[in-house]
């Protein structure tokens, strides 16, 4: 079946079987190899993109479900102007040990400072709660959301 | 790698159009739409449908809304919009109790209600909060809609009454005034599934319990609820001890098996500690007392 899904905010038509997760389409079809795969059952949450602006687990959503949809995956945080502050935060912090798991973490803990720009420590912690870390590196994580909470409110009150 | 078997796909523009599709699918066709269960079934080949019916675009199962006396829940309402739903936390503290524990907020955003409900897994937290509350399912198919109370909802494990053509479209919870409820669960790790957990909901006359519900997950409890707990309660005085008796008259009722969660009598204690606190929650809310719900 054919399906076209806005990724990053271009348009790609793609020929896919009904079968193919979404997380597959982005890394193997689209080479957006930002998006990682691991544990496939929807528990370790490495593969977070947003669907319509909500971040979902992309190796339990059809390719096909995206069909007309808008996809944003890891590769659309940092810009021209340089890295995303939660990108900024995870290196100043070291938020990422082997990296597996970054690609989502980044982009779980940019939807909530979207929406909570001010998190504590316990927000951030239920906001990753389904994601895991193999390195166990919990505290830096959570250090860095809250660092890039920080940043970004360094750079509102300089705007 | 794991991938689902291959599968033909159609997407539903309409209810019924979702139900003209599985009829001329037949009993292999399945509905999809969070399918945060079903796609993992199929990657281990325990479901093999030969069609998926995509109904994530039925916007007319999507709403909640108050609707004379009734609280209305979409099919396709999903976790997330359950829990932060501010008409659903004012009447039913328990949905916001459960969905607080319920997967993890990924999980919560793309999984729906109906989904959950119609899955059946015997350790499912919707089922035991919406036995708790009485609610009414309805479900639609090409002669028009029925209603069944959720406590005949569930024929068996991950067996529900909606017929190969059918779709649940919402849920029906009646409101009273006067109420309060609550859910509480314990699990192994933060967004697992319950060891056992239990979601009261109850009505004071002054401080006599004039009516009361109670959900079960987990532990094999017949309909999700406590009915031998509830009928004791009705009519005595809510207190401690009213509680405590109600939730060890929950646990001798209910019928857990061990496994990797956990022994049978730990499940049946936890079915019996869990079943007093959450009255306890539920009657302190009813009385207008202020409880936060409990984190994940």
């Amino acid at each position: 079946m054919q399906i076209t899904v806005t990724v990053n905010g271009a348009e790609r038509t793609v020929e896919v079987e009904p079968r193919l997760l979404l997380v597959h389409l982005l890394r193997d079809h689209l080479g957006l190899t930002g998006t990682h795969w691991g544990c496939d059952t929807s528990n370790c949450g490495t593969c977070v993109v947003w669907f319509d602006g909500t971040p979902v687990k992309s190796c339990t959503v059809l390719a096909a479900m995206a069909d007309g949809h808008e996809v944003r995956t890891v590769e659309d945080l940092a810009t021209a102007d340089g890295l995303d502050p939660i990108q900024q935060a995870f290196s100043d912090h070291h938020g990422l040990q082997c990296g597996f798991c970054t690609p989502g973490m980044l982009m779980t803990g940019r939807w909530l400072l979207d929406r909570n720009p001010d998190p504590s420590e316990q927000e951030i912690r239920e906001a990753i709660s389904g994601q895991v870390c193999r390195c166990t590196g919990y505290q830096n994580i959570v250090r860095s959301v809250r660092a890039a909470a920080e940043l970004s409110q360094v750079k509102g009150a300089r705007a | 790698m794991q991938v689902p078997a291959q599968f033909e796909y159609a997407r539903a523009t309409s209810v019924a159009h979702a139900i003209d599709l599985l009829r001329r699918h037949g009993p292999e066709s399945r509905l999809v739409a969070g399918g945060h269960s079903l796609i993992p079934m199929m990657k281990l080949r325990i479901a093999n449908p030969e069609t998926l019916i995509d109904i994530n675009d039925l916007a007319e199962l999507t709403r909640i809304g108050l609707d004379s006396g009734l609280l209305r829940i979409g099919a396709l309402v999903r976790h997330a919009e359950l829990l932060d739903s501010a008409v659903v936390g004012e009447h039913f503290a328990i949905f916001r109790d459960a969905e607080r524990v319920i997967a993890d907020p990924i999980v919560r955003n793309w999984g729906t209600v109906g989904g959950s409900l119609c899955q059946a897994d015997p350790s499912e937290d919707l089922s035991a909060a919406f036995s708790a509350v009485r609610a009414i399912a309805v479900i639609q198919g090409a002669d028009g809609e029925r209603t069944v109370p959720v406590r005949e909802f569930h024929t068996g494990p991950y067996q529900t009454v909606v017929g190969a053509a059918e779709i649940l479209t919402e849920l029906r919870v009646p409101i009273r005034p006067g109420g309060g409820s609550a859910y509480t669960k314990v699990e192994r790790r933060a967004g697992d599934w319950a060891v056992a957990a239990a979601g009261a909901v109850l009505w004071l006359d002054g401080n006599t319990v004039s009516d009361v519900g109670i959900g079960l997950t987990a532990v094999g409890a017949a309909h999700f609820a406590a009915e031998e707990a509830e009928d004791f309660l009705r009519g005595r005085p809510a207190t401690e001890e009213s509680f405590a008796a109600a939730g060890r008259i929950a646990a001798a009722h209910c019928n857990p098996v061990a496994d990797q969660r956990g022994p049978v009598d730990y499940k049946r204690h936890l079915a019996g500690e869990l079943t007093t606190r959450a009255l306890r929650r539920a009657a302190a809310r009813a009385a207008g007392a202020a409880v936060e719900t409990e984190g994940a």
